[in-house]
């Protein structure tokens, strides 16, 4: 089954317009020394015998535990129209809108989705997306030693471990510093990260809340680091902004994150959504689509793909990015949920998501030897110090169907007892009741 | 349509939320709360579900008609693949979950698909090992250039330069200047629209780190030197990286692999039936030959001797992370059934029909449009409107009378090196009655150049709103409702 619509008499018609004696002639132009050595691969089966196939496959993932795992990724609500309006082809099967005047259904809801991340944010300009929240704190790294034309960078140590290697790893060929500063009870240290700043530091990248879970205020270090010409990049997880102070209010120079959380599916880690926000001055070096709102030349209001003298089909080598493909229909599911939720109803969520966190907090604060670390307020992520390592404990838990965290001790060398606990608005009091009551029979046991 | 913010009623809700069932009313501390007020859109679900609506119907996609955007291949995606990424044991799956248990033993599934589909993807391409990770084509070029980067440094080769062929896509340049590389621009012969080797062999030198090359390149055209140009390449210790966006017409006819490309991308929202979402999201899987394998990215899925699947993250050698996870694993998902639906025949006969498709609409187009380079085309071909320009019409205008009658405009201006190029890719999917159409409107365009210009400069009439002013849109920089 290939999806191809004409017949064999058809096709014969047309090799004959083309002068072809058959369709292999078509391929006279690949030399028979190059014809492929193999193409070995199953034969094609019917619709029915491949949904039954990845039934069967699907089945064999643990997809029904009750999770409280987060690490950046939450499992979050998302109300059914949002696969229903996303679900409308006119959409997912449409491509990037080159084209305006068939386009402006994809283009509108980008600039209404650019304006719910400026809001969310309190910034001046987002870009249309980005692959993911990592990538997108890659890129806002390249955008700040290009707009600095420095060479530093500093790493506050709270920031999610895998982005910080993926900056690393971006980077490899460009001969960067880097220096990263371990956080201080659970926050970013200021007297260590301004020590580490100097004439070359491009750009501070702090993450609010951090990967322990902490909240921060983190107007201080913009002040220093403005100061000293010194760039902030602040990576944030959109729910929480409702809340809390937005990187706007602080004045941070370019903000990332992950936009997972606004109605885009698990789905085993994509695809997701990279944000990226900044202000209006270092707009011409930030990387991807922009949608901008003019006028069509009846005057009529219109809205295009704009600045794209950055992008990588104009300037080619010269580009802030080279990103062209990007997230377009996750921001589109981003921007139907925050539609759906409206500014009430995301409060509501990072409401509930700090009520349920903080009973959870009290829940696992009287299990004896478990230590929840309490020393900076936190959002809907915590961390507790285990008396047995983490791992253990979290496979007994498994067996009862509760995934209880995440374990720090592959990300973070010596926190092999440490387990970072999420907890979002579709977790019940029931279930982090048996979370608490199962993490002690557990450790009741072990102590036996 | 007003934007959705004009729409916004105070007070008004779309969504009920879990209820409020612990005993704890937490505040955020003063200093660390929003004091702003949070401007989202207060509207009832049925108020969201019509703006939506209304917006998709201002929306043009695969599913409304025919897409011949060359380069993009615009075909149909089955409807089976949204059926798969939705099960809720692909859906609903935790990415952390690997974490939890040693190896992966909780996502064993998600770990058969990955190993099942890199092996899919190595027989259809000739190399020797992939990765899934890098979520578009321009993220695998760049994942691609940070391999050579590393497969350079660990020889101890200081190369710094990359060629590439001047008819390439904006992201091949693009991708090795942000990995650290200059780039320089390899002619095009003007005879046969093919890389001009005898230019490629004077500029490969001991500082020629890799070559991308795209084949078919992107005027459509099978560069049979392919092989000649890999010798050059690694005579010099270069590496040849094979952009994978035009694989659609070589399925089962050529595997970069076997002309000995060291590194390559397969932009599986093309090839693979993937829906392109508006821009994405997609995927573009990486793969490389053996002496590559070392420095792939992390983590890489491998298969135990007892037949399980665990997920390996101790690669001495590997350039690291370069995505959080495992990729956009519910795209690739998609492709891999996509791929078993088809088989071997069945992606056989995807490129005998789009290289069909294509050489029929090229062949009944070419008296009334300049061909540049008349010879059988691949996938796609790009014609010239040098000759309706003389009469003031231009690729522009081509494209917004086509929008009138009913189709998708191909790509236009690109590539480069052709005048008021027009890229046309129709896809194996379409039907011979759809080409006659398109054919018929072409026809009827370029006769209008003479007849009537007016009526074509005029164009889109149909549509909501007709030649957006785009000058004004990067002067007014209205990025965000106000």
């Amino acid at each position: 089954m290939s999806y191809i619509a004409n017949t064999p008499a058809q096709r014969q018609e047309m090799l004959a317009t083309c002068g072809a004696e058959s369709l292999d002639a078509l391929f006279d132009c690949i030399p028979e020394d190059l014809r492929p050595k193999s193409f070995e691969l199953p034969s094609g089966r019917s619709e029915l015998e491949i949904q039954r196939y990845f039934e069967r496959v699907a089945a064999r993932n643990y997809a029904h535990l009750t999770t409280f795992i987060g690490g950046g990724i939450y499992d979050h609500f998302i109300p059914a129209a949002v696969d229903a309006i996303t679900g409308r082809s006119e959409f997912y099967t449409a491509y990037t809108p080159y084209q305006p005047e068939l386009s402006q259904g994809t283009l509108q809801a980008i600039y209404e989705y650019q304006t719910d991340i400026c809001r969310l944010t309190d910034m001046e300009v987002a870009n249309a997306s980005l692959y993911d929240g990592g990538t997108a704190l890659c890129e806002a790294s390249q955008m700040a030693l290009h707009a600095t034309r420095r060479k530093r960078i500093v790493l506050d140590s709270g920031i999610n471990p895998v982005y910080r290697t993926m900056i690393y790893t971006y980077t490899a060929n460009l001969a960067i510093d880097f220096e990263e500063v371990a956080v201080t009870h659970g926050q970013s240290d200021r007297d260590r990260l301004f020590a580490a700043l100097n004439d070359d530091t491009a750009a501070v990248i702090l993450q609010n809340p951090n990967f322990f879970g902490a909240i921060d205020d983190h107007s201080d270090i913009v002040e220093h680091c403005h100061a000293r010409g010194i760039l902030v990049i602040q990576s944030v997880y959109p729910v929480a902004m409702s809340v809390l102070k937005t990187p706007g209010e602080i004045g941070v120079d370019i903000v990332t994150g992950e936009g997972q959380s606004l109605g885009i599916p698990l789905g085993f880690g994509g695809p997701y959504l990279g944000f990226m926000a900044t202000t209006k001055k270092l707009v011409r070096k930030m990387p991807g689509r922009l949608v901008g709102r003019t006028v069509d030349r009846n005057g009529k209001e219109a809205f295009v793909l704009t600045l794209q003298a950055r992008e990588q089909h104009i300037r080619r080598d010269k580009a802030t990015s080279n990103i062209c493909t990007n997230e377009a229909l996750c921001a589109l599911r981003a921007h139907v949920h925050l539609s759906l939720l409206g500014p009430e109803g995301l409060k509501e969520v990072a409401r509930l998501c700090l009520a349920k966190t903080q009973y959870a907090k009290q829940r696992f604060d009287q299990i004896p030897g478990v230590e929840v670390m309490k020393s900076s307020p936190t959002f809907n992520e915590f961390t507790v110090r285990l008396p047995v390592n983490a791992m253990e404990l979290v496979n007994k838990l498994i067996e009862r169907n509760i995934a209880p965290g995440l374990p720090l001790g592959r990300f973070y060398p010596g926190m092999d007892e440490y387990l970072l606990v999420a907890v979002t608005e579709k977790r019940t009091k029931h279930e982090i009741g048996v979370l608490a009551e199962a993490v002690e029979d557990v450790l009741m046991q072990e102590a036996l | 349509m007003a934007v959705i913010f004009e729409k916004s009623v105070p007070g008004r809700k779309g969504v009920v939320l879990p209820s409020h069932d612990v005993p704890c009313e937490p505040e955020v501390p003063e200093i660390y709360a929003r004091k702003t007020k949070l401007g989202l859109a207060e509207l009832s679900e049925l108020d969201v579900v019509r703006h939506f609506t209304g917006l998709s119907r201002k929306n043009f996609g695969v599913d409304t008609g025919f897409y011949p955007l060359g380069s993009c291949t615009m075909k149909y995606n089955p409807k089976i693949t949204e059926v798969i990424a939705g099960l809720n044991g692909f859906a609903n799956l935790h990415p952390f979950l690997p974490q939890l248990r040693h190896g992966g033993m909780l996502v064993q599934g998600a770990l058969q698909v990955m190993h099942e589909f890199e092996h899919a993807l190595c027989e259809v391409s000739g190399m020797a090992a992939f990765t899934l990770h890098p979520m578009a084509g321009a993220h695998g070029e760049l994942t691609g250039m940070m391999l050579i980067a590393a497969y350079h440094r660990d020889k101890g080769n200081d190369k710094r330069e990359v060629l590439i062929p001047d008819e390439a896509h904006g992201t091949n340049p693009s991708s090795a200047a942000i990995a650290g590389y200059k780039t320089r621009p390899v002619p095009t012969n003007s005879e046969t629209g093919m890389l001009d080797v005898a230019a490629l062999e004077e500029m490969v030198t001991d500082q020629t780190a890799a070559i991308m090359l795209t084949n078919p390149n992107t005027l459509g055209i099978f560069n049979s030197d392919i092989k000649r140009v890999t010798e050059i390449a690694h005579s010099h210790d270069a590496l040849v990286y094979y952009d994978g966006a035009n694989l659609n017409a070589v399925l089962g006819k050529f595997r970069p692999g076997d002309a000995g490309i060291d590194v390559m991308h397969i932009n599986l929202h093309k090839t693979f039936a993937t829906p392109h979402g508006g821009g994405g999201p997609g995927a573009g899987p990486v793969g490389v030959q053996e002496h590559l394998v070392p420095y792939l990215p992390i983590s890489r899925v491998e298969k135990r001797k007892d037949n399980t699947y665990a997920l390996e993250y101790n690669y001495p050698k590997s350039i690291g992370y370069i995505a959080p996870f495992y990729g956009n694993f519910l795209i690739f998902l998609r492709a891999y059934a996509y791929t078993m639906l088809l088989g071997a025949e069945g992606l056989t006969e995807v490129s005998e029909n789009a290289v069909l498709n294509a050489n029929y609409v090229m062949n009944r187009l070419k008296d009334v449009y300049d061909l540049p380079y008349d010879k059988v085309c691949m996938h796609e071909f790009v014609l010239s409107a040098r000759r309706q320009a003389a009469e003031d019409v231009h690729a522009v205008d081509i494209a917004k009378a086509l929008i009138d009658r009913g189709f998708h405009p191909p790509t236009v201006y690109f590539p480069l090196i052709v005048k008021e190029a027009m890229m046309i890719e129709p896809t194996e999917c379409e039907s011979k009655e759809t080409l006659d159409a398109f054919v018929a409107a072409m026809r009827d365009i370029a006769e209008k150049t003479t007849s009537d210009p007016e009526a074509l400069k005029a164009a889109p009439v149909t549509t909501p709103v007709s030649r957006p002013d785009e000058l004004r849109a990067a002067k007014d920089m209205d990025f965000a409702y106000a």
